[in-house]
């Protein structure tokens, strides 16, 4: 099976007044052709800048990329240019942000939005695309997508303007998708709809998705397997069945443990101390000061990503031997 | 259920709120029905949860009820009296007992005060202790919140989501309420934060025999903390029962819909679930629709519904469905 995406060791850190934030710490990931990678992670873990990165959307400066490689169907996408990457942005790579309000240009018709891709990445004409962007419309269930074309961000709801930014990353039939918290904001009703929605388009254009969300629920449903961040690193990986019924990571196991449990009132297990921001690039495994199984080891080496079996990757020392 | 074990009634309560049609001489007024003739009971000591999802009215009714917004018209009978109707000086002596948590840490917090004037505020405006006292039941109470004693004179910029939070909740057992709105607690907090802010809920409330309100759309964490759940959807409730009850008999169609759009997190029964998705978007609280208020996405409409709104019917032990299927 071929890999589309390939992260290796990504390094990428923000300057600020109190001095840098090490945002991404060695993330390791890839994604084959066809599957759905789920990358899960709290507020600051770095599943958002991580994708940033690799697609050249982090401002630089504060920001700056100080290592690893991101080989996309074999290219160093680090090692491009602004414009190389302009030309694989919505026409290779589709990417879907969480807050579709902000994410779509207010003042500009949807119609306009959605067709800018296809003027800027291929010779169609202005009707073509403007069917093209009928069909998607259609494709996504908006009805009445001719009145909706002429119309502008703020007279769709919540719900349509996801599906409309479903349609505008699609557009050019993209080999693989970005989401990033793309039902975060979403009504669960409407979650399950873009869900749904999303999972039918999949096999239909053939591609390959990553999806980021720190909800263990909706990734159950939709992905092959599951990337788990904390503290700028990927700390588990496996096939979804293989994470959720035998979590090795004492993070994904305090994630998993603290959800509530049917049929009991006991109180939540939580994980003790809460998430911080990573000030110096870190010495040892970032989770060790909320770590219940820590060891000494913990606090003077960072973990290495290792397989503990068959597809399932651990960054842990109680898993690996220094 | 006696009546002196019932803390709260709510009696057809109704918050319309105006928008000016933009006219220079408004000739004819719009109005969001955001709350839309809603009625239930709150016995002391329990948890009622409130679930729907954006636009339900859910927060706009916790409001509401603490006078938060002044109701268009309905009753709010709080340990017997009805506050829509008092004078605003018995009004203020109310509020002692009537405490809220709002959702966003950020916002609900004075950047200007700190800690322990934040939580002191309440105390001074009510002159319920002498002054030299206030600094040792602010101490207690950081105590009661799991936060060190020496958070007190610090800002809020100074401490994390979760740490806020913790703030907010201690600011409103401030002045030892019997009753609390619990607007949203935990929905900003990350998901390794909320099961800590929920726990320290539940104890604080079984210490200190308070009664909630719980306003939430994280529908497993509401069953969670519930003793019962009523659901809203456009601005009624169409719901109302025991958690566990409602979690396994849903009965109106919408609370179907909704329970089966919660993803659960456990991938092979993820991948065998039928679900209930429902067709478009909730339709507009300015011009909703006549009759049932979800009928237009209910899968199971029938042409009565149209009609007139349900009433509640029973459905189960102390569990009611406002729907014409179970007339």
């Amino acid at each position: 099976m071929s890999v589309v995406l390939d992260i290796k060791n990504l390094e990428t850190r923000f300057s600020t007044r109190e001095g840098y934030v090490y945002a991404v710490n060695g993330a390791t990931l890839q994604v084959k052709r066809g599957e759905t990678l789920g990358i899960v992670g709290e507020s600051g873990c770095g599943k958002s800048v991580t994708m940033m990165s690799v697609l050249g959307l982090v401002p630089t400066p504060p920001g700056e990329i100080i290592g690893g490689q991101a080989f996309f169907k074999g290219n160093n996408l680090l090692k491009y240019s602004a414009a190389d990457l302009r030309a694989i942005r919505g026409k290779e790579i589709g990417f879907i942000f969480q807050d579709p309000m902000t994410s779509f240009n207010p003042v500009l018709t949807i119609g306009r939005q959605l067709t800018e891709p296809l003027m800027e990445h291929s010779r169609c004409s202005a009707r073509e695309a403007r069917e093209k962007a009928l069909e998607m419309l259609n494709l996504v269930g908006i009805p009445n997508p001719k009145v909706r074309l002429k119309e502008y961000p703020h007279q769709f709801s919540g719900g349509m303007r996801q599906r409309a930014m479903i349609a505008m990353a699609l557009i050019c039939d993209p080999d693989l998708l970005i989401a990033d918290e793309p039902t975060t904001a979403l009504d669960v009703t409407i979650q399950a709809q873009i869900v749904e929605l999303v999972n039918r388009l999949k096999s239909s254009f053939d591609m390959s998705i990553i999806w980021i969300t720190h909800d263990l629920g909706v990734i159950a449903g939709m992905a092959d397997r599951v990337a788990v961040m904390y503290g700028g690193m990927v700390v588990e990986e496996a096939l979804v069945d293989d994470l959720y019924e035998e979590p090795l990571h004492p993070y994904t196991r305090g994630l998993l443990d603290s959800l509530p449990k049917e049929g009991t009132r006991e109180p939540l297990k939580a994980i003790k101390g809460a998430p911080i921001i990573i000030r110096e690039k870190p010495a040892g495994c970032p989770f060790e000061h909320r770590c219940g199984s820590a060891k000494p080891v913990c606090r003077e080496k960072v973990p290495r990503l290792t397989e503990k079996s068959g597809s399932h990757r651990v960054a842990c020392w109680l898993y690996d031997h220094a | 259920m006696a009546e002196q074990d019932i803390l709260l009634k709510v009696e057809h309560l109704k918050k319309y709120f105006p928008l000016n049609s933009g006219k220079l001489i408004n000739t004819r007024r719009d109005y969001v029905h955001a709350v839309d003739d809603v009625s239930f009971e709150i016995l002391r000591g329990e948890t009622l949860g409130l679930v729907g999802e954006s636009g339900c009215g859910k927060s706009t009714t916790g409001r509401a009820i603490l006078q938060l917004y002044k109701p268009t018209s309905g009753r709010i009978i709080f340990e017997g009296r009805d506050i829509v109707s008092l004078p605003p000086e018995e009004m203020r002596a109310m509020r002692q007992k009537m405490q809220i948590v709002f959702q966003d840490p950020y916002a609900s917090l004075n950047p200007r005060m700190n800690v322990s004037e934040i939580i002191g505020e309440p105390l001074e405006n009510f002159n319920v202790l002498p002054r030299n006292e206030i600094r040792e039941r602010v101490l207690e109470i950081l105590d009661m919140v799991g936060l060190d004693r020496s958070f007190a004179n610090r800002y809020p910029h100074e401490f994390s989501g979760g740490q806020r939070q913790r703030i907010g909740i201690a600011r409103a057992l401030a002045l030892d309420p019997s009753f609390i709105v619990c607007d949203e607690p935990i929905s900003a907090l990350d998901v390794s934060i909320q099961a800590q802010v929920l726990n320290l809920m539940v104890e604080l409330k079984q210490r200190l025999n308070l009664t909630y309100l719980f306003i939430a759309h994280d529908l497993d964490m509401v069953r969670h903390v519930s003793d019962r759940i009523a659901v809203m959807y456009l601005g009624s409730v169409v719901e109302i029962g025991p958690s566990d009850e409602l979690y396994t008999n849903p009965k109106h169609p919408y609370t179907r819909a909704l329970l089966s759009a919660v993803p659960k997190p456990d991938p092979k029964s993820e991948r065998k679930r039928e679900r209930v998705i429902l067709e478009g978007d909730v339709p507009s609280a300015i011009h909703p629709p006549s009759g049932c208020r979800f009928r237009t996405r209910c899968p199971q409409a029938m042409d009565r519904c149209a009609v007139a709104k349900p009433d509640f019917f029973n459905v189960g032990p102390d569990h009611r469905a406002a729907c014409f299927l179970y007339k």
